[in-house]
C-alpha cells in the first residue's frame, strides 16, 4: 500500500515537474482544451436557458371546444359541470353563441354574418389545461370530442412541437458537437504528451534500463493529461460565465422590451462537476493512448 | 551466475555481433572482458542485461532464462542488475541525489531509507559533497563513479559495466577499478568490458576475449 502511494506520489511530483518545464506550452494547450470545453458547454447552457423562457413564457395553450347548435345555453353550461372534475383541467370558460358573434363582430368580419337571418354559431368552451405540452393537449381534446354535447375540438399544439422540435434539434447538436470536440480534445492531449515523451525519451530510457515498469512511465504522463483536462474544463466553464455576463445586460434589456424579467443563469453545480470529470477522462484517455503507442516505438528490447 | 550457450547475436542486415560463444560465469566472479571494437563485448553485455534479445541460443541469469523473458517480467529482471555505461545515460536536470535515488523510486523505496541508501551509495563512490549538483557540473570521472553509484545503490548481485574507464586519465580509471574491487570483494559479481589491458593486469580477476563475436580465451 505504501509502494503504490509513493509510486503515485512520484508520478504526480513527475507531473507538476512537466507543467513546470513548459508552462507556455502546457498554458496554451490548456487554453485550446478550454475553447474545445467552451463550445458545446455553452450551446448546452444556452439551451438551458431557452429551455427557461420556453417553460415561463409558453403561449396559453388553450383548447376550444365547440358544441352542437342543438345544445342551449342551459345544457352547455351543465356540460361543464360534468367536465371540471377533470384533473388534467385548469379551468373553463363558456362562451355563448352571443358573445362568440360579438367577438366576431369585433375582429371586423361583422360583413359575414351581416345578411344572416339568425346566428350561425354554436355555443363553444374554452379549457385551459394543467399541462400545456403537445401531448396533453391532445389526449384531453381527444376525451372531451367523444361526449355527445360536443360538435368539434379545436386545439393548437403546432407552436409547442415547433418549439419542442426546436429544442430536440439544439440537445442533438449540443451532443453531436461534444462527441466532436471530445474527440479533438482527447486528440489534443494525445498529441501533447506525445511530443512530451519524445522530449523525455532519454529519461524513459533510463528509466527502463534500471528496471522500469510501463506502468511507471506511463503514469506521470496520464497525470500530467488528466489533470491538463481539467484545468482546460475550468477555463473553458470560466469562458462560458464570463460571456453569460457579457450578454446578461442586453438579454435583460429586450426581456425588458417584451415587459419580461430574464436573467441567464450558467449550469447546475453537477453539470459543471460532469463536464470537468468528462474533460478529465477525456484526456486521460487521449494520454493512455498516446502514452502506449510511443512507448512501443520507442521500446529497446 | 551466468550460464551463456551457443549465443548468435545476428543484427538485420546480416552483421552478426556474436556467434556460438559459450561461458559460465559464477557468483562473485571479476570478469574483464577484451577484444577489438565491434568484437561484441557490448552486445555480450546487452544480451546479459536484456537489452536485447539473442537470435539464437541462450543466456541464463540467475535460472532465468533471459531470451525467454515476458516483456512484463523484464523490469523485475534488470532491477537485479547494476549497469553502467560507457556514455553515462545520466539525467542532466536531476541532481546528483535524485540520479542515485530514481533506482530506489522504481521500486518503491522512499524516505528516509532511500535516502540513507542514497547517501552510502554516494559515500562509496566518493560524490557525497556533490550531492546537489548537476551532473553537467561533474568531470568525467566523476560522472562516471555517478552512474556507478546509480548501479549499486538498489544492492545488485550482478554489476555490469561497458568500457567503465573509457576517455578517463589513468587516476580516474584506478579509482573507479578500486570501487569496483570493492563490490566484488563483498559478493558483487562483475562483468566489465575494456580495452586497458594494464588495469587488467593490475586487478587480476578473469579475462574473456572476443574476436568477430567469438571467444577466443
Amino acid at each position: 500500500m505504501k509502494s503504490w502511494f509513493v509510486h503515485h506520489l512520484h508520478s504526480l511530483r513527475q507531473a507538476a515537474r512537466q507543467f513546470q518545464e513548459t508552462p507556455l506550452a502546457t498554458l496554451f494547450t490548456i487554453l485550446v482544451i478550454g475553447v474545445t470545453v467552451a463550445l458545446p458547454s455553452g450551446l448546452y447552457t444556452l439551451l438551458d436557458n431557452l429551455d427557461r423562457i420556453g417553460q415561463d413564457h409558453k403561449p396559453q395553450a388553450d383548447i376550444v371546444v365547440f358544441l352542437k347548435t342543438s345544445v342551449d345555453e342551459t345544457q352547455g353550461k351543465n356540460f361543464i359541470g360534468q367536465i371540471r372534475h377533470n384533473n388534467r383541467i385548469a379551468s373553463v370558460r363558456f362562451v355563448s353563441k352571443k358573445e362568440g358573434l360579438h367577438k366576431l363582430e369585433a375582429a371586423g368580419l361583422s360583413d359575414l354574418t351581416a345578411g344572416l337571418p339568425e346566428n350561425p354559431l354554436p355555443h363553444s368552451l374554452i379549457v385551459k389545461p394543467n399541462d400545456p405540452s403537445p401531448s396533453t393537449l391532445e389526449d384531453l381534446g381527444a376525451e372531451l370530442a367523444k361526449h355527445a354535447e360536443v360538435e368539434r375540438v379545436l386545439l393548437d399544439t403546432d407552436w409547442a412541437k415547433r418549439l419542442e422540435a426546436l429544442m430536440q434539434l439544439g440537445r442533438d447538436l449540443v451532443f453531436m458537437l461534444a462527441i466532436l470536440l471530445g474527440l479533438a480534445l482527447a486528440a489534443i492531449t494525445a498529441n501533447t504528451i506525445r511530443l512530451q515523451i519524445y522530449a523525455q525519451k532519454n529519461e524513459i530510457e533510463v528509466a527502463r534500463l534500471i528496471g522500469a515498469t510501463d506502468r511507471f512511465i506511463r503514469r506521470p504522463f496520464l497525470y500530467f493529461g488528466s489533470i491538463q483536462g481539467v484545468l482546460g474544463g475550468i477555463v473553458g466553464w470560466a469562458l462560458v460565465l464570463s460571456g453569460l455576463q457579457l450578454i446578461e445586460h442586453s438579454v435583460a434589456n429586450v426581456a425588458a422590451a417584451y415587459g419580461a424579467t430574464f436573467a441567464l443563469t450558467g449550469p447546475g453545480m453537477g453539470v459543471f462537476l460532469f463536464s470537468l470529470a468528462l474533460s478529465g477522462i477525456l484526456s486521460w484517455l487521449g494520454a493512455f493512448f498516446a502514452v502506449g503507442q510511443t512507448l512501443r516505438q520507442v521500446e529497446t528490447f | 551466475m551466468i550460464e551463456i550457450s551457443e549465443l548468435t547475436k545476428r543484427y538485420p542486415g546480416g552483421h552478426e555481433a556474436l556467434s556460438s560463444l559459450s561461458l559460465t560465469i559464477a557468483q562473485g566472479e571479476l570478469v574483464f572482458l577484451t577484444g577489438h571494437s565491434g568484437a561484441g563485448k557490448s552486445t555480450l553485455l546487452k544480451l546479459i542485461a536484456a537489452i536485447e534479445r539473442p537470435t539464437s541460443g541462450h543466456v541464463v541469469v540467475r535460472g532465468q532464462n533471459v531470451g525467454r523473458l515476458r516483456r512484463a517480467a523484464l523490469p523485475y529482471f534488470r532491477r537485479n542488475i547494476g549497469l553502467i555505461f560507457q556514455d553515462h545515460k545520466l539525467l542532466y536536470d536531476r541532481s546528483v541525489f535524485d540520479n542515485v535515488l530514481l533506482p530506489l523510486h522504481v521500486q518503491g523505496v522512499t524516505g528516509k531509507d532511500a535516502a540513507k541508501r542514497v547517501r552510502a551509495a554516494l559515500d562509496k563512490v566518493n560524490l557525497l559533497s556533490r550531492e546537489r549538483a548537476r551532473p553537467i557540473t561533474l568531470s568525467g570521472g566523476e560522472q562516471q563513479r555517478l552512474c556507478i553509484a546509480r548501479a549499486i545503490v538498489s544492492r545488485p548481485a550482478l554489476v555490469l559495466a561497458d568500457e567503465p574507464t573509457a576517455n578517463l586519465d589513468d587516476a580516474y580509471a584506478r579509482d573507479i577499478m578500486d570501487t569496483f574491487r570493492a563490490f566484488n570483494e563483498v559478493g558483487v559479481t562483475l562483468v566489465i568490458s575494456t580495452h586497458d589491458h594494464d588495469l587488467m593486469r593490475r586487478y587480476g580477476g578473469r579475462h574473456v576475449q572476443l574476436a568477430y563475436g567469438k571467444l577466443v580465451a
